[in-house]
């Protein structure tokens, strides 16, 4: 039986964290009134126009700068035209011709056969970043046979990254994914949260024998969750493989993921292939971008993006965080993965080796096993911990002065847990799990049992 | 070089036009002679414009909030709405195919 090849691409959609949208001063906010958050112009009213918003520029470039993409210093502006209740004026604005960002790549780690003490970095090419309109929301009414159409999120400004086929399965699809996460989230570019709509993933799934040409592919939508990605991809691998097996054939089409059931099924019909007439969007020149070198001397700050200006402003990216953790602190790669992994987890690390005298190696594993164990069971995040670093931090000293034992300070620990404010010297006092330390006491103890055992 | 049934009845389809007669499609079929003009023009090493404008300097705005909340204004302009909501029919009706629509264009 010849061995199949899944080749996996990513189409991701990451709402951009800005306080108004990318052609118009009308607020981004999710949640709020329908079609309070609309503009004229959002509502594609005759006689308006499109302004473009300088930060969302300036998120995009960022963004293309963190992935190693080449900025292209002129890129262009193009109507995509399609007729849906959300999108009022039958087209969007988007960037097919010339994109902002092109050529770059994201590198990410895996952990082979799920043990943790095992990573690899694997990489995903980026073939483009793009910068482009969201349209508004449906709400099928199906009992009453109507959709309600709301546009506060139509006119929102997007990046839409565009991964290469180079990924082979659900595990590695879903861990490009979370690094993107993460490191949109460091530059602040987007908030990237699934659960709320502003990082939207596709997936284009196909499969071949080694050495012939790519199957046929078909897209993935109505993915929710990373970890719905990952199962939605293996699903479609899984269906695909015995449905050529069979003597089937793939047909080139899109499919939505049902997470109850676990697997794919054909979207609702998407009338045939779909022709967007693309044109140039007339309204809009080209959008052109300078360096240090190209900089304009006579023109107004404020019209002028400075690409080295934002390069030089960066802050530092996870993959470099985890680095410097490592260096810093003697941990694992593997912890400092799990650290940046959980938000604000890191910060929580550094707090406590900050206030104790006890080495970052021992208190790692107080962080990652006590407290992230604690914080799962109870599905809370760092920022929801009853038990602040400066409490742990108190406890670590405890049992690094040997005042108490390791087995005494998981009972402290736990007592903590309840928050009900006591400090850890309190607890110990209360429960009395302090250390002997006295010799002559010890001697005391001990003479007292062996007599007691003699005299019986 | 006439437009074919194929390609009127594909842009019936994607702009929801109507050629409605013989006129109307005789119509096309000018306006694109008319254009086909443009193909005389030698244009070798000339790189194609976009707009009279696209010379003209792409204007940045500062990323404030300066309006919506107007959603009365808005809805006056709908038909029908529900609770502040637009009002659409359920996901897009498909123009019928050519053999199952009334169209002049099927006896072409």
């Amino acid at each position: 039986l010849a061995p199949w090849v899944p080749v996996v691409g990513l189409e991701v959609h990451a709402q951009i964290s800005s306080n108004s949208k990318l052609f118009s001063g009308s607020q981004v906010q999710f949640a709020a009134p329908p079609n309070s958050l609309v503009s004229f112009f959002d509502a594609s009213l005759p006689g308006t126009l499109p302004v473009l918003n300088r930060r969302c520029v300036e998120a995009a470039v960022m963004t293309g700068l963190a992935l190693n993409c080449s900025i292209n210093k002129k890129s262009l502006f193009d109507r995509k035209h399609y007729f849906y209740a959300d999108l009022p004026a039958g087209y969007q604005i988007t960037q097919q011709r010339v994109p902002i960002a092109v050529n770059g790549s994201l590198s990410y780690s895996l952990c082979i056969d799920n043990k943790m003490s095992q990573m690899v970095t694997k990489t995903v090419r980026i073939k483009q970043i793009q910068l482009e309109q969201d349209s508004g929301k449906s709400l099928h009414d199906d009992t009453r046979s109507q959709t309600l159409v709301d546009l506060n999120r139509a006119g929102v400004g997007l990046m839409e990254v565009v991964m290469e086929p180079d990924m082979c399965c659900g595990e590695e699809a879903a861990a490009a994914v979370r690094e993107l996460q993460l490191i949109l989230q460091t530059l602040g570019s987007s908030q990237a949260v699934m659960a709320e709509g502003q990082l939207r993933v596709d997936a284009n799934v196909s499969v071949h024998h080694p050495g012939e040409p790519y199957g046929v592919r078909t897209e993935l939508k109505n993915i929710n969750s990373i970890r719905f990605l990952a199962k939605a991809v293996d699903y479609e691998i899984q269906r695909q493989i015995e449905e050529l097996e069979n003597g089937g054939t793939i047909l080139n089409e899109t499919r939505a993921f049902d997470s109850k059931l676990g697997c794919t099924v054909p979207l609702r019909d998407k009338e045939g292939k779909q022709d967007y007439r693309f044109m140039p969007e007339p309204n809009l020149p080209p959008l052109i971008l300078y360096d240090a070198k190209s900089l304009p001397a006579n023109m107004n700050h404020q019209q002028v993006i400075n690409i080295d200006w934002i390069h030089e402003r960066l802050p530092d990216l996870p993959s470099v965080k985890r680095e410097k953790l490592v260096e810093q602190y003697g941990i694992l790669p593997e912890h400092s993965f799990t650290l940046m992994n959980e938000d604000g987890l890191a910060e929580f690390f550094e707090n406590v080796v900050k206030q104790t005298q006890m080495k970052p190696k021992k208190v790692i594993g107080w962080i990652l096993k006590d407290l992230l164990g604690y914080l799962k069971e109870h599905s809370l995040t760092v920022k929801e911990s009853p038990v602040s670093s400066y409490l742990l931090a108190d406890l670590l000293n405890l049992l690094e002065k040997k005042e108490i034992s390791s087995t005494a300070a998981k009972q402290v620990l736990a007592e903590l847990w309840k928050g009900e404010g006591k400090t850890p010297l309190e607890i110990v006092k209360e429960q009395k799990l302090q250390l002997l330390q006295d010799q002559k006491e010890l001697e005391q103890i001990c003479q007292a049992v062996i007599d007691r055992q003699e005299n019986e | 070089q006439k437009v074919s049934v194929e390609v009127l009845d594909h842009l019936e389809h994607l702009a929801l036009v109507d050629f409605r007669d013989a006129e109307g499609v005789e119509r096309l079929q000018k306006a694109i002679e008319f254009a086909d003009q443009l193909h005389e023009v030698n244009t070798d090493g000339v790189e194609p414009m976009d707009s009279v404008l696209e010379d003209r300097c792409l204007y940045l705005r500062e990323d404030d909030v300066t309006e919506g909340n107007c959603t009365k204004e808005l809805l006056e302009n709908a038909r029908e709405t529900v609770e502040e909501y637009f009002v659409a029919p359920p996901g897009n009706i498909p123009l019928p195919k050519l053999g199952e629509r009334e169209t002049f264009l099927q006896d072409s």
